[in-house]
C-alpha cells in the first residue's frame, strides 16, 4: 500500500559494500515507507543477498560508501543484534543449522530480546510456549520443530518456515526476506506467503528478494526493483516482475554496458 | 651463557625430579590391610621402584606434560576423616544408590545392596581382579601401576540382573592433598543390566588414580556416566591456574571387557583439572557388541585434558560408534588420541569415531589424532576429525535475531557441550553438568 505520507522506514542512499576488497555494491538506492511491500529481482550473483546482510550488519562484508537511516536513525553504526531489536528482520537465504540449541530456547532468548527493547515484559517459559503455540499456526508448522536443534535436519521448506516463524515472534517493522520462496513446495508457498501477507500492516514494510512471479502472485508488491552488478537499474510497479517473466535479464547486459561506460568517461573526464 | 655449579648437575644427572617424586610417595605409602591387596601392591612398587613420572618422550605421554603431577604432595591422601560426609553434597535423587568412595573406609558399611547387586567376596575376587587389565595388556602401564602402588582396598560388586537402581560412585576429595587411589571392579552377569555414574571432584593439591575394570558378559548392558569435576574456573583467571596452588589432577583408566551381544555406554565429562588424563580402553572379546563412547573436555587456563581412548576388535562384527568433544580456551591444552585396533579376525566390523574440537582462544592447543590399525579387509570404519572457531555465520544468525554477540557464543558453547551431556544418565542432572562445564556455578 503506497501513501505518500506515511514514515520513511529505511532509506538507503548509494551503498557502496565489498567483501575482502572486492566491491559488490556499487551504489544502491531505495527508500522504503511502512506499508509498503517491495520486492527486488535480478541475476544469480547481482548482490541481493549481499544487500540484505550488509543490512542486517554481517561482518563479513565491509560498507565503503553511503548511508542507511532506519527511521532516521544512522543503522550501520548498529551491532546487528541492536539492528535485530529496533525491528530490522533478515530471512536467510540459507539459515544456518546450530546444533545443540534447542529451537524453543533460541526463539524465546530471540523474542525476549527484542521486547525488552520495546519496554514489554519478558516472557517466561510458560507465557512464550503459549505465544509460540499461537504463531506457529501462521506458517502452520508442527510443534515437534521446536523440540529439534535450529534448524538441525530441516528440509529447506522447514527452515523457510521457521524464518517466517521468527518473523511472526518478533514483529519486525521492516522484514528483507530472502528467497523465501525458494524450497517450497506448491501448498508451502501458500501457506508461508499467507503469513507474510497475515504479518504486513500499514506500520510495516516488507522487501522480498524473489526469482519469481508465483510469489508475486500471493504477495503483491508495490515496488519491483531490478538489481544487477551491485546496483538498482530499473524500479517499476507490479508489472515490471511480469516483464520480466516475459523477457527475462538480456537487457541488463546493455544498460549495464552502457552505464559502466558512462562512468568510466566520467572519470576520465575528471581525471582529463 | 648460564654458569651451573658443578655439584648441581652431578645431583640432577642422578635423579630426576620425577623419579624423587615417585620415590617419596612410594616410600610412605601404608602397605594395605588385605592380602589380596597387599600382594598387588607390593608387585606394582617393585615395577616402579627407579622409575619416573611419564615423559614426553614416550609415545603415549607426547602431547601431554605430566609435570602437574610433581606439583601434587608426594604422600598418600591427607584428609579429615569425615572426607565422606555428604553435607556439602546435592541429595541423590530417588532410585540412586550412592557409594562414597574415599580409599580407605568400606563404602559398603551400612549399606543395603538392591536386589541384583552384591559385593564379589574374596575368594571370588581373587581370579577376577586385574583380569580385565591383562586382557587389555594395560597391568604394566604406567597409570595402572601407579593405582596398583597407592590403592589399597578395591570395591568389586557382581552385577546378576538387571538393577533398577543408578549406581551413583562418588569421590570428592574436597581440599584434601596428596595421592588417592581407587580400585574398581565390576562384573556384570550375562543378561546383567546396570546404569553407573561415577563423580570425581577436588579443588586441593591432589591426585586421584583410579582403576576401574568391568567385565559384560554375554547380553550384559551398562551405561556409564564419568563426570571429573575439578575446581570451577575464576572468570577472568586467565593463564594463572595452579600458580599459587597446585591445580588437582585426575587420572582414569577404564578396562571394559565386552563378550558377544553386550553393550557398553560410556558418556564422560570432565573440566577443571590441572590435569586430567582419562584412559577408556575396551576389548570386544569375540566381536559382536556394541560400543558406544562419548567425551567432553574442557580446558582453560593452563590446564591439561588427554583422553587416550582404545578399542579392540577381537572378533567379528563388533560395532564402535564414537564422539570425542573438545573446548580449549586459555593457554589450555587438549589431547585426544583415539585408537581402534581391527585384527585380521575382526571382520564385517563397523566402527565410526569423530573428534570435533573448538579453539577458543589463540594460545590454547588441541592435539586430536585418531589411530586406525585395520587389518581386516571386509569393514566399515568411518573415522574424522574437525578443530574449528566458533562459525562466524552461526553467531551472525543469532546475533540477527537480537541476542547479543557474548550471549550467542555462550548458547553456541553449550549447543556444543550438551551433545553430549544429554546421553549422561538423567541421575547426573543433580551435579549440573552443563554449569559446571561453562564455567558458570560455584566451586565443588
Ligand atoms: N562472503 C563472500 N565472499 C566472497 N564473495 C562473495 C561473498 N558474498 C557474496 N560474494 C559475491 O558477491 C556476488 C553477489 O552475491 P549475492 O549472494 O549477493 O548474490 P545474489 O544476488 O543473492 O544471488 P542469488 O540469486 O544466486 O542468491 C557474487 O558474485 C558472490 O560470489
Ligand atoms: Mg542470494
Amino acid at each position: 500500500m503506497i501513501r505518500s505520507d506515511a514514515p520513511v522506514l529505511l532509506e538507503i542512499r548509494d551503498l557502496r559494500a565489498s567483501v575482502e576488497d572486492q566491491p559488490i555494491l556499487k551504489g544502491v538506492s531505495l527508500t522504503i515507507r511502512a506499508g509498503e511491500i517491495h520486492a527486488v529481482m535480478g541475476r544469480n550473483g547481482s548482490g541481493k543477498s549481499t544487500l540484505s546482510k550488509v543490512l542486517a550488519g554481517h561482518p563479513a562484508y565491509r560498507v565503503t560508501g553511503g548511508s542507511v537511516l532506519y527511521r532516521g536513525e544512522d543503522l550501520l553504526a548498529l551491532q546487528p543484534e541492536q539492528r535485530a531489536r529496533i525491528g530490522l528482520f533478515l530471512g536467510f537465504q540459507y539459515p544456518i543449522e546450530i546444533p545443540g540449541v534447542s529451537n524453543l530456547e533460541f526463539l524465546r532468548v530471540a523474542t525476549n530480546a527484542r521486547r525488552q527493547e520495546q519496554g514489554s515484559e519478558e516472557l517466561d517459559t510458560f507465557a512464550f510456549e503459549d505465544l509460540v503455540r499461537e504463531r506457529l499456526q501462521v506458517v502452520q508448522m508442527d510443534p515437534a520443530f521446536l523440540d529439534r536443534s535450529v534448524n538441525e535436519g530441516f528440509s529447506g521448506g522447514e527452515k523457510k518456515r521457521n524464518e517466517i516463524l521468527q518473523m511472526a515472534l518478533l514483529e519486525p517493522l521492516v522484514a528483507i526476506l530472502d528467497e523465501t520462496d525458494s524450497g517450497l513446495d506448491i501448498d508451502a508457498l501458500r501457506i508461508v506467503a499467507g503469513g507474510v501477507n497475515q504479518l504486513a500492516s500499514a506500520d510495516n514494510a516488507t522487501l522480498l528478494i524473489t526469482h519469481y512471479q508465483r510469489l508475486l502472485d500471493v504477495i503483491t508488491p508495490d515496488y519491483v526493483h531490478v538489481m544487477a552488478a551491485g546496483r538498482i537499474l530499473r524500479t517499476g510497479g507490479k508489472e515490471l516482475a511480469l516483464e520480466l517473466e516475459e523477457s527475462g535479464y538480456d537487457w541488463v547486459d546493455a544498460e549495464i554496458e552502457r552505464l559502466e561506460s558512462t562512468s568510466a568517461q566520467r572519470i576520465t573526464a575528471e581525471v582529463g | 651463557m648460564v654458569a651451573i655449579p658443578v655439584g648441581e648437575l652431578r645431583v640432577s644427572a642422578r635423579t630426576t625430579p620425577g623419579q624423587d617424586w615417585l620415590a617419596d610417595l612410594l616410600a610412605c605409602v601404608p602397605e594395605a590391610s588385605s592380602s589380596l591387596m597387599a600382594a598387588r601392591q607390593q608387585r606394582a612398587r617393585q615395577a616402579l621402584a627407579g622409575e619416573s613420572l611419564p615423559s614426553r618422550r614416550q609415545e603415549a605421554w607426547r602431547f601431554t606434560d605430566a609435570a602437574a603431577l610433581a606439583a601434587i604432595p608426594a604422600h598418600p591422601l591427607t584428609a579429615p576423616d569425615d572426607l565422606a560426609s555428604a553435607a556439602a553434597l546435592p541429595p541423590a535423587q530417588a532410585a540412586v544408590l550412592r557409594l562414597v568412595l574415599d580409599g580407605r573406609t568400606d563404602p559398603l558399611a551400612g549399606v543395603s545392596l538392591p536386589e541384583g547387586l552384591e559385593r564379589l567376596d574374596a575368594g571370588a575376587l581373587e581370579p577376577l581382579l586385574g583380569q580385565a587389565l591383562s586382557d587389555n595388556g594395560s597391568e604394566a602401564s604406567w597409570p595402572v601401576l601407579l593405582n596398583g602402588a597407592v590403592a589399597s582396598q578395591v570395591l568389586a560388586l557382581r552385577v546378576s540382573q538387571a538393577v533398577s537402581t543408578v549406581l551413583e560412585l562418588l569421590c570428592d576429595t574436597a581440599e584434601a592433598t596428596g595421592v588417592l587411589g581407587l580400585r574398581l571392579l565390576l562384573v556384570l552377569e550375562p543378561g546383567a543390566k546396570l546404569e553407573l555414574l561415577e563423580v570425581h571432584r577436588a579443588r586441593g593439591a591432589s591426585c586421584t588414580s583410579v582403576v576401574l575394570e568391568a567385565q559384560l558378559g554375554r547380553g550384559a548392558r551398562l551405561r556409564h556416566g564419568l563426570l571429573g569435576q575439578g575446581p570451577a574456573q575464576q572468570a577472568g583467571d586467565d593463564g594463572e591456574i595452579g600458580s599459587a596452588q597446585a591445580a588437582p589432577v585426575l587420572l582414569h583408566h577404564l578396562v571394559a571387557v565386552q563378550e558377544a551381544g553386550s553393550e557398553l555406554e560410556l558418556i564422560s565429562a570432565v573440566s577443571g583439572w590441572g590435569l586430567v588424563r582419562l584412559e577408556p580402553q575396551v576389548v570386544q572379546r569375540s566381536g559382536a557388541a556394541f560400543t558406544r563412547l562419548r567425551g567432553l573436555q574442557r580446558v582453560d587456563g593452563r590446564q591439561v585434558a588427554d583422553t587416550h581412548s582404545r578399542v579392540l576388535f577381537a572378533g567379528p562384527d563388533g560395532r564402535l560408534d564414537q564422539v570425542h568433544k573438545a573446548l580449549a580456551d586459555g593457554a589450555g591444552r587438549s589431547v585426544f588420541n583415539g585408537a581402534v585396533i581391527v585384527p585380521r579376525q575382526a571382520q564385517r566390523t563397523d566402527a565410526s569415531q569423530l573428534s570435533r574440537s573448538l579453539l577458543l582462544s589463540d594460545r590454547a592447543r588441541i592435539d586430536t589424532k585418531p589411530e586406525l590399525e585395520i587389518v581386516a579387509d571386509d569393514v566399515r570404519c568411518a573415522h574424522g576429525a574437525t578443530v574449528s572457531r566458533l562459525q562466524q555465520d552461526e553467531l551472525f544468525y543469532l546475533q540477527s535475531r537480537g541476542i547479543a554477540a557474548g550471549q550467542a557464543q555462550r548458547l553456541l558453547l553449550r549447543g556444543f557441550c550438551e551433545e553430549v551431556l544429554a546421553d549422561l544418565p538423567a541421575a547426573a542432572s543433580v551435579w549440573q553438568p552443563l554449569a559446571n562445564l561453562m564455567g558458570e556455578s560455584p566451586a565443588p
